[in-house]
């Protein structure tokens, strides 16, 4: 009996072992070991391809304090995230408490606020690009038969982040609008009820029963949305070409570590730009955690 | 309903139908755009929202110039085998991680979570530098490699183990099932919701991936629709009516399968939000 166990329990281990063997061992080659990797080849200047790398020691990292480009994506990486996250949650928190309702066509409202999540960024700011246009954009157009000045949305060095974040406000607020309907629908009927009996009004009700008890979608949502943001690539690059006046005050940390890496093909230098990203996004997140316990309202 | 009521509902109803013209207006104007002639698209007049003559012909030129068939392909064989991985590997270590006990155990999780925490960006070049090592730049195994594994789906499939009755399992156990019988005879059909919510998880962000196939197939035979269009606008650049059918191409096919499997999509999004 007890070699049987003992039997069933080794059983256990190698069928433990077994499944996880693709993902773990793939993992390690694909995520663990690179990640080692890019910390190692922040030491390094790099010629072409990663072939006849050269040991320079911190050196990257100075060049990378005193780089103004570097200041520049960390400036309009924080901006831009700033623009996007509480416009894009505020809206889909509004949508989803109006679609929260039960409003007649609530899944035709939520299919197309959803639908822009689906579509390519690529192709999306494609359009957007032809929309912003200066000179035969539509939105320059209804500007102007509202008597209003054209705007030079894309090469305006003052606009073209905002243009940038609208885009992002865009395809993303279905997304956040979807988690948050969810959230909302968790919360059990009884407590609206019961404060409808003590005469609570609809205000009060949304300040002191749907958001609190919402509260941990809305943290769901804010810390993944500001993850995303931080890591902005597809629309800036669609967007503005290195060439165009606005690119230094929409250069994004991604797009400068793209640029670097495989554009000016020096490894080691785009490695210590990731590098900065994952810096500011751990503290992010842990500023993010420590507020947690303020704010969210865990019922269980 | 009150009078109120009612003019409330109705304030609602505006104020969601503005939304959803705002939501749908760049969709529309890429689809009238597309049929357009360069001289229409740039010449702005009321009257010409519309195209004059629907030019059908903007799309045959697009798809013939840059071999669209070929993106297609590409893409789907992409996208494909990289939902095929997921699922596998995803719901093998979900499972073990959720209900068996073996050394190692919370270690190996480690890695997972850790994977999950890192932004991708940290292990794009070096993964570039192992494609480019295999000699497998523009193939499709290079568009599938990073996705070979996924933190997120064994986190995902994980959850949903976890959130089975120990009852069933046993049953199965008792009535003469090994682990890998249980796994797939029993456990798996149970998990087929967190199965579809992978499967378009994975799908949608490689399909919307931009960054990784304009690294690793830079040759226009291997690029995906995302990467195509890059390279498209560099070489239309105000060719928009052009520009307009190439994006409508790229978009459809997941526009398509969204309205068909909507209530899928919907799901995946709050079980992710959910189960976190």
């Amino acid at each position: 009996m007890i070699y049987g166990k003992k039997k069933t329990k080794i059983n256990e281990w190698l069928w433990g072992w077994f499944l996880i063997a693709p993902t773990v061992i793939g993992l390690v080659i694909l995520n663990i070991i690179p990640a080692i990797q890019t910390f190692y080849l922040s030491f390094f200047k790099s010629g072409d391809f990663g072939r006849g790398n050269i040991f320079v020691g911190l050196e990257n990292y100075r060049k990378l304090i005193n780089d103004t480009q570097v200041w520049y994506a960390v400036r309009n990486t924080l901006l831009y995230t700033l623009l996007v996250v509480p416009v894009s949650v505020f809206l889909a928190a509004v949508i989803a408490v109006l679609l929260n309702k039960n409003i007649k066509g609530k899944g035709i409202y939520r299919s197309i606020y959803y639908m822009p999540v689906i579509a390519t960024p690529a192709a999306v700011t494609m359009v957007w690009r032809w929309l912003y246009n200066y000179h035969y954009g539509l939105i320059n157009y209804v500007l102007k038969q509202l008597g209003l000045n054209p705007v030079n949305w894309i090469d305006d060095p003052r606009v073209a982040l905002i243009s940038i974040a609208i885009i992002s406000i865009w395809s993303t607020t279905g997304y956040n609008m979807v988690l948050i309907l969810a959230g909302l629908q968790e919360i059990p009927a009884v407590y609206y009820e019961a404060s409808n009996i003590d005469g609570a009004n609809a205000v009060t009700q949304f300040f002191k029963i749907t958001i609190p008890l919402v509260s941990p979608t809305l943290f769901f949502v804010v810390t993944t949305s500001v993850i995303q943001c931080m890591q902005v690539f597809d629309v800036v690059y669609m967007m503005i070409d290195v060439a165009r006046p606005s690119y230094d005050s929409t250069v994004s940390l991604v797009y400068l570590f793209y640029n670097n890496s495989f554009k000016y093909l020096n490894k080691g230098y785009g490695s210590a730009v990731v590098m900065v990203l994952l810096l500011i996004i751990s503290i992010i997140t842990v500023i993010q955690v420590k507020l947690q316990k303020k704010w969210v309202n865990y019922m269980g | 309903m009150t009078v109120r009521g009612k003019a409330y509902r109705i304030i609602i109803h505006i104020f969601l139908i503005i939304g959803s013209f705002i939501m749908i207006m760049p969709f529309v104007w890429m689809i009238l755009t597309s049929f357009k002639s360069v001289t229409e698209a740039t010449q702005m007049n009321p009257f010409i929202f519309f195209p004059a003559k629907w030019r059908i012909e903007n799309y045959f030129d697009v798809i013939r110039q840059n071999n669209f068939l070929r993106l297609y392909y590409n893409t789907f064989s992409m996208i494909f085998w990289r939902v095929v991985c997921a699922v596998a590997f995803s719901s093998m270590a979900g499972y073990a991680f959720a209900r068996l006990q073996f050394p190692g155990r919370d270690f190996c999780f480690g890695i997972v979570l850790f994977q999950m925490m890192i932004p991708t960006q940290v292990f794009i070049v070096p993964q570039y530098l192992m494609v480019d090592k295999l000699g497998a730049r523009n193939t499709i195994f290079a568009l599938v490699f990073p996705g070979l594994v996924s933190a997120f789906g064994t986190f995902l499939m994980r959850q949903f183990f976890r959130s089975i009755p120990a009852e069933l399992e046993q049953a199965a156990r008792i009535d003469g099932c090994n682990i890998g019988q249980t796994f797939v005879l029993i456990m798996l059909p149970l998990v087929r919701s967190g199965l579809v919510a992978l499967s378009i998880f994975t799908a949608l962000f490689a399909f919307k991936d931009l960054m990784w196939p304009l690294i690793v197939n830079s040759s226009t035979d291997y690029a995906t629709l995302a990467s195509a269009l890059a390279k498209i606008q560099s070489a239309y650049t105000v060719k928009y009516n052009i520009l307009m059918a190439a994006s409508v191409l790229a978009i459809w096919p997941m526009i398509i399968i969204y309205f068909i499997f909507q209530k899928q999509f919907m799901q995946s999004v709050t079980t992710s939000g959910l189960t976190m």
